[in-house]
């Protein structure tokens, strides 16, 4: 009885000494530690990833399998005009947008990072823009640019400045300002509290020893804040410049891409193929190709910006 | 099972009598031969989201009688008109999800083989209530199936204000091109212009571009689905729009949807295409100022072009069912208890004359004469072409709708953006893209 039980023990307990050992092997636990984060990064952000590349290169509509055309999404919208309309927009949107961004932003942090009364409560409302759902404040923005309810312009006609009421989003080049101005409103809170919070993290001992050397106010920015400051400004000029190239909401809310397409936004229009027309195939396709600008994006941040000093002494 | 067998030998016997002995009047009503209800039968719908509470108030009551009756659980959801579509398409694909979809327009024929065959049932209702108006047998039937049953179209029609009308020297809406251009130019004149959505508005944009498009015998495809926007009916018809676009209030090339109901409230617009909804808001407002432009507005039908014949287009509900529904009897059975003429009715008078009916023997609804400002709402069925017209409705038809072709060519040739022929071409090459496959 006793012998069969022990032959019988014996490979089980050889099973367990394999594990044993495996689970004190650093590389088969490290391996093993990350599986989970592994698998949520693979099933939900590589797979649809995959995926989405995959259909731009099918004919797939809304509801059933495709067939696999190769580049032939890609050839027809190089031909199609609203396509690369939308790809200027999308520029356009992105470059401006960023641009007044970065500076509004900056000149609120630095306005910010001094002594001023009601600190705690200036951040807050600063904040503001930021903490409203973007379909909130896109559907008040709509109502400031009505054609015939603007606020803006019966502002503007009460104090005699114009006598008629602008038409903001009814005309190609309007409609695309106000687009940015709105889409200005809601990003600056991101930038200014992430800066704010970078400024906060600069020693005052290097702005005394500055004075001390006899800086100028000017000459403290460009050489002690700037340089400390330019790694967060990477990140955030990068998430800033990532978020309005991908902006959707603002748009579809405000204009739905019009007037005659010159606000579409090459998600905007990717939405309209795909999900409103049932072209699966071609709205990834549209989605795909903004993959080209992103990634130029982020390696114009990461190579130009986030490669200089990260802290001050190293390199 | 012998019940069954010995009313359908009855119904069977007495339409081949009907057919061939009795006049219509005399003939029999025809009756409803289901098949028996499966037990324990529970059944989900996913229908359009109400604009008028009323209306789904009054469709959930007839839900609720319906299971009263019958004993089979309805579980009703609604959502939003654009998000209804991927949803039927995704639910196609899979198998799986709601047993019946209130949908709209072309979306079932972009499935079709994946939905419950419905053909008995809307003969039994086309036989009892004076046969499918032909724009709903074009949305119901492919071939000889019908994979859909048309609910009826939230009709649009031309919202006037009767006073600004007068002002501009008419009695009533011109029936005529030339006249309606007159009309919106006095509109003009008088002071309070019209105003018709250029921007990507579904409903709006859509629906008088199309008229405008089909009045002049212009098309997006001919009767084998080729692309033939190109042409000189189009290029007149822009021609023609580009008259009109200068007599419109400034900022159509923006509005949504909604915009002109909000302009024509604010007292802005006197002329301007829409549902119910407008007359119905000012009607029913607390607010003095909204009930006077109630009392000044009106509605009538859009003017006839050069076809001679009506060219509207209207936004059409459909309704379907999946052939993978576990209950297809109390499927049928939910469908014809909903079109039986005693719940439309009641339906109906909920809404206010909302949507417009597919079916003729449902006109004679006291809601739609009690009021004359109801009735041209009432017939816009009558009127209306598919959006597919002249070609074949499906994947490329609705594409062609969803990314604003029609309204871009419209707006880039009111503007002057780019000339009638270019805006054809242009418009042309886009839906050649959604046409070739």
């Amino acid at each position: 009885m006793t012998a069969e039980v022990q032959l019988a023990d014996r490979p089980a307990a050889r099973r367990r000494q394999t594990a044993a050992r495996l689970f004190d092997n650093r590389h088969f636990l490290g391996w093993l530690f990350m599986l989970p984060a592994a698998s949520i990064l693979l099933v939900f952000l590589a797979y649809p990833l995959g995926l989405g590349f995959w259909l731009g290169l099918t004919d797939t509509p809304i509801g059933e399998p495709g067939h696999f055309i190769g580049l032939a999404n890609f050839v027809s919208l190089s031909r199609d005009s609203v396509f690369w309309l939308s790809v200027f927009n999308t520029i356009f949107y992105t470059v401006v947008a960023s641009f007044f961004k970065f500076f509004l932003g900056l000149y609120l942090a630095l306005l910010l990072n001094r002594r001023l009364p009601f600190k705690s409560l200036l951040r807050a409302i600063v904040l503001l823009p930021f903490v409203v759902p973007t379909v909130l404040s896109a559907i008040a923005f709509w109502w400031i640019y009505d054609p015939q309810f603007s606020i803006v312009s019966w502002a503007l006609i009460q104090l005699g400045l114009i006598d008629h009421y602008i038409d903001f989003l009814g005309q190609p080049w309007h409609a695309r300002f106000a687009t940015v101005v709105a889409n200005v409103w809601r990003g600056i809170p991101f930038v200014t509290i992430t800066l704010l919070a970078g400024l906060q993290t600069i020693s005052p001992s290097l702005y005394e020893a500055a004075t001390l050397d006899g800086a100028s106010a000017l000459q403290r920015f460009r050489f002690v804040t700037l340089p400390l400051l330019s790694p967060i400004i990477a990140v955030v000029m990068t998430f800033s410049v990532l978020l309005t190239f991908t902006d959707f909401q603002l748009i579809y809310t405000l204009t739905r891409g019009g007037p005659i397409n010159a606000t579409h936004l090459m998600a905007t229009l990717s939405f309209e193929r795909a999900i409103t027309g049932g072209h699966l195939g071609e709205g990834a396709a549209i989605a795909d190709a903004m993959v080209p600008f992103l990634l130029a994006a982020i390696l114009f941040s990461y190579f130009g910006l986030q490669r200089r000093r990260w802290q001050p002494g190293s390199r | 099972m012998s019940e069954i067998t010995r009313r359908k030998l009855v119904t069977s016997s007495m339409a081949a009598a009907g057919g061939l002995l009795l006049s219509r009047k005399a003939r029999a009503e025809p009756t409803w031969k289901g098949l028996p209800l499966e037990k324990n039968a529970s059944i989900r719908v996913l229908r359009w989201k109400q604009f008028i509470q009323a209306e789904f108030d009054g469709f959930v009551a007839n839900t609720k009688k319906f299971t009263e009756q019958t004993g089979v659980k309805v579980r009703v959801d609604a959502e939003n008109w654009d998000d209804l579509r991927p949803k039927a398409a995704v639910a196609a694909n899979v198998g799986a999800g709601p047993d019946i979809i209130m949908g709209t327009n072309d979306d079932p024929f972009k499935f079709a083989e994946k939905l419950l065959d419905v053909t008995d049932l809307a003969e039994y209702l086309g036989s009892k209530y004076g046969g499918w108006y032909p724009i709903a047998r074009t949305y119901g039937m492919l071939g000889k199936k019908w994979i859909a049953l048309p609910q009826g179209a939230t009709g649009g029609c031309l919202n006037y204000r009767i006073s600004t009308l007068h002002a501009a020297g008419f009695e009533e809406v011109p029936k005529d091109l030339a006249g309606y251009l007159k009309l919106c130019q006095g509109l003009k004149k008088a002071g309070k212009p019209p105003g018709f959505a250029l921007g990507h508005a579904t409903g709006d944009a859509n629906g008088w571009v199309y008229w405008c498009l089909w009045a002049h015998g212009g098309k997006m495809v001919d009767d084998d689905n080729n692309v033939v926007i190109d042409s000189p009916e189009t290029v007149a018809a822009l021609e023609y729009a580009k008259q009109l676009y200068p007599t419109f209030i400034d900022g159509v090339l923006s509005w949504n949807d909604a915009s002109n109901n909000k302009a024509f409230l604010a007292d802005q617009i006197s002329l301007t295409l829409n549902g119910i909804s407008i007359y119905t808001v000012a009607k029913n407002s607390p607010e003095p100022a909204l009930n006077a432009i109630a009392k000044d507005m009106d509605h009538a039908n859009m003017p006839i072009g050069v076809t001679g014949k009506p060219t509207e287009q209207q936004n059409i509900l459909n309704t379907y069912s999946y052939t993978y529904t576990k209950y297809p009897n109390a499927v049928r059975e939910y469908l014809r208890f909903m079109w039986e003429k005693e719940q439309a009715d009641a339906w109906e008078t909920a809404s206010n004359g909302y949507i417009a009916p597919p079916l003729p023997a449902w006109n004679d609804n006291p809601i739609w004469t009690v009021d004359p400002k109801v009735t041209p709402f009432r017939d816009v069925l009558k009127y209306a072409l598919d959006v597919g017209y002249s070609g074949k409705l499906g994947y490329a038809s609705a594409a062609v709708m969803g990314d604003f072709v029609a309204v871009d060519m419209f707006a880039e040739a009111c503007t002057s953006d780019q000339t009638s022929k270019a805006a054809a071409q242009r418009a042309a090459e886009r839906a050649k893209r959604y046409y070739k496959a």
